[in-house]
C-alpha cells in the first residue's frame, strides 16, 4: 500500500494538537511554531498531490479505505477528485496562513491553537471523505471549536455572534442529518445492504418524490453554510465577532462546505430534484448577489463589508450550481477556491489594520497607505480580485459561471430566457462590488494621512506570510487557470452527465 | 430444578452489598474511608466477571432468563455504579457519617436494577423495581443537613409509591386477562389483533408506571426537584441507572409480552417520546442550576431513547442499548464535573461556573465534551447513538421522517442550553479569591477515562455497536 498521503494531511493538524496538549502554557513561541509546522505539513502535501493529480485520467485518486463499521457499511475511506482537491488545497492555504494571522494572540495561546487545529482537521475531513457518515462527522466537528474560538478570543458582540453562528450551524445540520439518514435508508432498501459509501449510494435510482423532499432538506442544511439567503444571517455577525484567523477560516473555507456538499451530494444523488429546485436556487442566488452587495455598500464596519461581500460572492456559487451545466459547475468550484483565498486575504489584512488602529469603523480610518503600504497593496489586490479583474483567479471563475448560466438550455419554454435574465442581473452585482470595494480602498488607504494614525508600523516578518502566500495564489491561478479548470472539468463531467440523463421534470415555477 | 449457578451475578452483587454493610459496622468511624475504595474495587471486579462470562445463557426459572441482553445491562449498571462510587469519594467523606450504609445502598440499588433488567416475569420484575426504588428513596434524602434533600426524598417516595401502585394495577389487569405473569406466556396467549379493553387499560397503566421511571413527559414532574435535592453522585446514578433499567424492563414487556399488540402501545409511546423531546429541551433553556438543567436534559434524552421503541425493530432496540451505554458515560461525566465543582465551591449555579476552564482545565473539558456528547455533536460518542436511534425510526417508515426531523431540531435546541454552561466555564472571570479546584486523584483518572471513551467511541463506535446490537438480538431468542 502506498503512502496514505490524504490521511497524513488530515492527521497532521491532529498530531500537532496532541503535541500541544503536552507543551506548557507559557512557552508560547513553541506552541506557535508547532502549529505552524503542523499546518505546513498539510500544505506541502496538499500542494504535492495537487500537482501529482492526473487530470487526464480524472476521477478519485490517492484513495484509502479501512473498514470501520461493517454492519452499517461505514468505511473510513478517503479520496480526492477535481472537485475536492482545489478545496483541500484551499483549506491547507487558509489553515497555514491563519496560524500566522494569529501570531499576535496574547491570551490563552495554547488553548487557541488547540481549537484552531481541531477546526482545520475537521474541514480537511469533509473534503476528503467518501463516506456519508464521516462526511457528517467532519462537517459537524467545526461546531465546538468555532464556538469557543469566537467567545473567548472574539471582539464585537462575540457571545451573540458565536451563539448565532452555532445555532444556525446545528439547525442546518439537523436538516442535513435527516436527509442523510433518509438517503442511507433508501439506499439500504434499494441495494439490500447498508452503506454510507458515496459512490454506491449515487448508483441508486431515487424515487422522484423522495428526491424532491430530501434535496430540499439538504438545500437547507448546506444552504445555511453557503450562506444562502435568507439563511445567511449568521455570517456577518459571526465574522465581526470572530478573531482574524477564525474569520479567515469561516469565510474562506467553512462556507465552502455548503457549496461542496450541494455539488458532491445533492446534485450527484438527486439529478431530477436538481432540475426541480434549480429555478428556486437561481432566484435565491440572485438575491444573494444583489442584496449582499447592496447591504455591503452601506456598512460602517470594515468586517461587515467583507462579511456581506462574502454573501454576495457565494451567490455566484449558487448561480453556478443552479445552472446545472459543465461550465457553470466548473465556475462554481473555481469560485469557491478563488473566493476562499481572496476573502481570507481580506480578513487577514483587516486583522492587521485592527490590531494597529483598534478600530474597524470606516469613518475613522483614512490614508493608511502612508503608514502601511504593504497592507494597502494586499488590500488592493484582494479588492481587484473581488471585483473580477481579469488576470486574477476570481475573474476566471465568475466568467465561467456567467457563461454557463447564460448558455443554459432549458426544455421549458422561457426557461433559457429566464436564466439569461438572471445571469445579466447577476453580472450587475459585479458593478456594485466595484463601487463598494473601490470606495473602501480609497477611503481607508488613500487620501491624505490622518494625524491620528501617525507612527503606525507596517506589517513585517511572519505577518507577511498571509499576504504573500494568498496574494501569490490569486495571481498564479489567475494567470494559469488551466491548472485548475482542467482538473475540475474532468470531475464535474460525470455529475453533469447524470443530470443531463435524468428525465427533465418541470421546475418549481 | 432451579439453576442457581446462573444467578452468580446477582448473588455476587448481593454478597458485596452485605459485606460492605458488615464492614461499616465493624470498623471504627474514622477508618471508614476505605469502604469507598473497597466498593469501587468490588464493582470493578463484578464488571470484569460480567465481561468474562458474557457468553453465559440459560433459564433459571420460566420467567428469569440469563442472556446477553441482561448481561449487557448488568455491565451498564455496574459501570454507572462504579463511576458513581468514584464520584462519591470526596462528596461522602465531607458528609462525614454512615459511609458503610451509603455504599451498601448503592450496591443494593445496582442489584435491584439487575433483577429488573433480567426478569421476564411481572412479579420478579416488580421486586427488582422496588429494591431499586426503595434504596433510592433513602439515598436521595441522604444529605441530613439539607432540607432540599429531605424534600426531594419525600417527593420521590410519594410519587414513586404512586407509580408503583399504577404499575401494580396494570399488572393485575394483565394477569386478569391472560392468566399468566410470565411475559413469553402472555405473548403466546394474546392472539394478535385482539383489543381487549382491560388489556388496553393494563398496558396504559404499565407504560405510565414505567414512564415515571424513564422521566417521560408528563410523568417527569418529580425529576427536577429530586435531581436538584439529591446528593450529586446519586443524581447521576439515578439519572442513568434507573432510566436504563426501566428501559430494559419496558422493552422486555412490550416486545416479549405485547409484540402483536403494537397497534395499541405504539401511538402512546410516540406521544410520550414527542412530548419528552419537545418539553424537556424547551424547559431546560431557562434553567439556572446545573442539576436542574441536566434533569430536563435527561427528560429529553429519555424522549430520544423512546424513539427506539417507536421503531419497533431490532435496529431500534440495538440503538437504545448503544445509546443507554453512551448516556452513562456522557451524563456521568457531566455530573462528575458538577460534583468536583460542588466539593470545592458548594454551588450548583451556572453563573458560579465562571472561569472554571482556568481554575480546572480538566473538569471544564469533561463538562464540555460530556454535554457535547449529550447534544450529539461529533466526534463524540453521542453522535453515532443519535444516528442509530433516528435511523431506526426512519427505517420503520418514511412517514416518520417528521419525527426524526423534530427530534434532531430539538437536539439542536439543546445545544443552546448546553452552551450556556460552556460559555460560563470558558469566558467568565473567576472570583479573585478562588484558586485552582482540588480534585482527588481517583476522580481525575475517572474523568480522563470518560473523556477517552467518549472520543474513542465517537470516532470508532464499532466495538460497542456490535456488542449492543448482538445483545439486542438475544432478546428474541427462545
Amino acid at each position: 500500500m502506498s503512502f496514505p498521503v490524504l490521511s497524513a494531511i488530515l492527521l497532521a493538524p491532529v498530531a500537532g494538537l496532541l503535541i500541544l496538549l503536552f507543551i506548557p502554557e507559557r512557552e508560547e513561541l513553541t506552541i506557535k511554531i508547532v502549529s505552524a509546522l503542523a499546518t505546513l505539513v498539510s500544505l506541502v502535501l496538499s500542494v504535492a498531490i495537487y500537482f501529482l493529480y492526473d487530470s487526464s485520467q480524472g476521477g478519485l485518486q490517492f484513495c484509502e479505505e479501512i473498514s470501520w463499521l461493517p454492519e452499517w457499511g461505514i468505511k473510513y475511506s478517503l479520496g480526492v477528485d477535481g472537485i475536492s482537491l482545489p478545496l483541500v488545497l484551499l483549506t491547507a492555504l487558509v489553515g497555514f496562513t491563519a496560524v500566522f494571522a494569529s501570531w499576535d494572540i496574547q491570551r490563552r495561546v495554547k488553548e487557541f491553537f488547540i481549537f484552531l487545529l481541531m477546526l482545520v482537521a475537521g474541514i480537511f475531513g469533509v473534503f476528503m471523505t467518501r463516506d456519508l457518515f464521516f462526511f457528517y462527522l467532519f462537517f459537524d466537528m467545526a461546531v465546538i471549536p468555532s464556538y469557543l474560538l469566537i467567545i473567548i478570543w472574539g471582539s464585537t458582540r462575540k457571545e451573540y455572534g458565536a451563539m448565532k453562528l452555532t445555532l444556525y450551524h446545528v439547525v442546518g445540520s439537523a436538516f442535513l442529518l435527516v436527509a442523510i439518514i433518509a438517503t442511507a435508508i433508501y439506499g439500504a432498501k434499494a441495494l439490500g445492504y447498508f452503506t454510507f459509501d458515496l459512490y454506491s449510494l449515487s448508483q441508486v435510482n431515487f424515487d422522484v418524490g423522495f428526491q424532491k423532499i430530501v434535496f430540499f432538506l439538504m438545500l437547507i442544511g448546506f444552504g445555511v453554510l453557503v450562506p444562502m439567503w435568507p439563511l445567511h444571517l449568521w455570517a456577518p455577525d459571526g465574522h465581526v465577532a470572530a478573531p482574524t484567523a477564525i474569520s479567515m477560516l469561516l469565510a474562506g473555507v467553512i462556507m465552502k462546505l455548503g457549496g461542496y456538499g450541494l455539488i458532491r451530494v445533492a446534485l450527484w444523488f438527486f439529478p431530477e430534484a436538481a432540475h426541480y429546485w434549480a429555478p428556486f436556487i437561481a432566484l435565491l442566488s440572485l438575491v444573494n448577489v444583489i442584496y449582499g452587495a447592496m447591504v455591503a455598500m452601506v456598512q460602517r464596519d470594515l468586517k461587515f463589508v467583507i462579511g456581506y461581500s462574502s454573501v454576495s460572492h457565494m451567490g455566484y456559487v449558487l448561480l453556478g450550481v443552479a445552472a446545472l451545466n459543465t461550465l457553470s459547475l466548473d465556475g462554481a468550484v473555481a469560485q469557491m477556491f478563488a473566493h476562499g483565498v481572496m476573502t481570507a486575504l481580506f480578513f487577514a489584512l483587516v486583522g492587521n489594520v485592527y490590531q494597529r488602529t483598534h478600530t474597524r469603523e470606516l469613518a475613522r480610518l483614512g490614508g493608511l497607505a502612508h503608514q502601511m503600504p504593504r497592507v494597502a497593496a494586499g488590500f488592493l489586490l484582494a479588492g481587484l480580485a473581488s471585483l473580477g479583474l481579469p488576470g486574477l483567479n476570481n475573474f476566471v471563475a465568475e466568467f465561467l459561471i456567467f457563461l454557463g448560466a447564460f448558455g443554459r438550455e432549458d426544455l421549458m419554454l422561457g426557461g433559457s430566457l429566464a436564466f439569461r435574465t438572471v445571469a445579466i442581473l447577476a453580472i450587475s452585482g459585479i458593478v456594485i462590488t466595484a463601487v463598494y470595494v473601490l470606495r473602501i480602498v480609497k477611503n481607508v488607504f488613500f487620501g491624505p494621512p490622518l494625524p491620528e494614525w501617525e507612527g503606525l508600523s507596517d506589517v513585517r516578518g511572519v505577518e507577511m506570510v498571509p499576504i504573500v502566500v494568498l496574494g501569490f495564489t490569486l495571481i498564479f491561478f489567475g494567470l494559469l487557470p488551466s491548472l485548475q479548470i482542467n482538473m475540475i472539468d474532468a470531475s464535474v463531467a460525470p455529475i453533469v452527465a447524470k443530470i443531463k440523463a435524468a428525465k427533465a421534470i418541470g421546475g418549481i415555477f | 430444578m432451579v439453576n442457581f449457578g446462573l444467578l452468580y451475578m446477582e448473588i455476587a452483587t448481593a454478597a458485596l452489598g452485605l459485606m460492605l454493610l458488615a464492614w461499616g459496622l465493624l470498623v471504627p468511624k474514622r477508618e471508614r474511608q476505605g469502604i469507598a475504595y473497597l466498593t469501587a474495587a468490588g464493582l470493578l471486579a463484578l464488571l470484569a466477571l460480567a465481561w468474562c462470562t458474557r457468553g453465559a445463557a440459560g433459564t433459571v426459572l420460566p420467567g428469569y432468563t440469563i442472556d446477553l441482553y441482561s448481561i449487557y445491562f448488568k455491565s451498564l449498571f455496574l459501570t454507572a455504579a462504579f463511576l458513581a462510587t468514584i464520584c462519591s469519594f470526596d462528596y461522602v467523606a465531607k458528609m462525614g457519617f454512615n459511609q458503610g450504609e451509603y455504599y451498601a445502598l448503592l450496591v443494593f440499588a445496582t442489584l435491584g436494577m439487575m433483577v429488573l433488567a433480567t426478569s421476564g416475569e411481572l412479579i420478579t420484575l416488580y421486586l427488582g423495581l422496588e429494591l431499586m426504588a426503595i434504596t433510592f428513596y433513602i439515598l436521595v434524602a441522604y444529605r441530613l443537613d439539607d432540607p432540599k434533600s429531605a424534600e426531594a426524598g419525600i417527593k420521590y417516595l410519594l410519587l414513586g409509591a404512586l407509580s408503583s401502585a399504577i404499575l401494580l394495577y396494570g399488572f393485575s389487569l394483565i394477569y386478569g386477562t391472560c392468566g399468566s405473569t410470565v411475559l413469553r406466556e402472555i405473548g403466546k396467549r394474546i392472539s394478535s389483533g385482539q383489543a381487549d379493553f382491560a388489556l388496553l387499560l393494563g398496558l396504559i397503566f404499565v407504560i405510565a408506571g414505567f414512564s415515571f421511571k424513564v422521566t417521560a413527559v408528563p410523568f417527569h414532574m418529580w425529576a427536577p426537584d429530586v435531581y436538584e435535592g439529591a446528593p450529586t453522585p446519586i443524581t447521576a446514578f439515578l439519572s442513568v441507572g434507573s432510566k436504563a433499567a426501566a428501559f430494559a424492563a419496558l422493552i422486555r414487556i412490550l416486545f416479549l409480552g405485547f409484540d402483536n399488540q403494537a397497534f395499541l402501545w405504539l401511538p402512546l409511546v410516540t406521544v410520550l417520546s414527542v412530548l419528552s423531546m419537545v418539553l424537556g429541551n424547551l424547559v431546560a433553556i431557562p434553567q439556572k442550576n446545573v442539576k436542574r438543567l441536566l434533569a430536563y436534559s435527561s427528560v429529553a434524552q429519555g424522549g430520544y431513547l423512546l424513539l427506539g421503541i417507536v421503531s419497533a425493530s431490532l435496529l431500534g432496540i440495538g440503538a437504545i442499548l448503544y445509546y443507554a451505554m453512551i448516556y452513562v458515560f456522557a451524563n456521568m461525566g457531566a455530573f462528575m464535573a458538577a460534583t468536583a465543582f460542588y466539593n470545592n465551591d458548594r454551588s450548583d449555579e451556572i453563573k458560579d461556573y465562571a472561569g472554571l476552564a482556568r481554575r480546572a482545565p480538566l473538569v471544564a473539558a469533561v463538562m464540555l465534551f460530556s454535554v457535547a456528547s449529550l447534544a450529539g455533536i461529533p466526534p463524540l460518542a453521542g453522535f453515532p447513538g443519535k444516528l442509530y436511534l433516528f435511523s431506526s425510526v426512519v427505517a420503520r417508515d418514511y412517514s416518520y421522517l417528521w419525527l426524526a426531523l423534530l427530534g434532531l431540531l430539538m437536539s439542536a435546541v439543546s445545544v443552546y442550553y448546553y452552551l450556556q454552561i460552556v460559555k460560563a466555564m470558558y469566558t467568565g472571570n473567576p472570583a479573585p479569591q478562588k484558586g485552582a479546584l482540588q480534585v482527588s486523584r481517583g476522580m481525575e483518572v475517572a474523568m480522563l477515562l470518560v473523556l477517552g471513551i467518549l472520543f474513542f467511541l465517537g470516532i470508532y463506535p464499532t466495538p460497542l455497536t456490535n456488542y449492543a446490537f448482538k445483545a439486542g438480538e438475544t432478546l428474541f431468542m427462545p
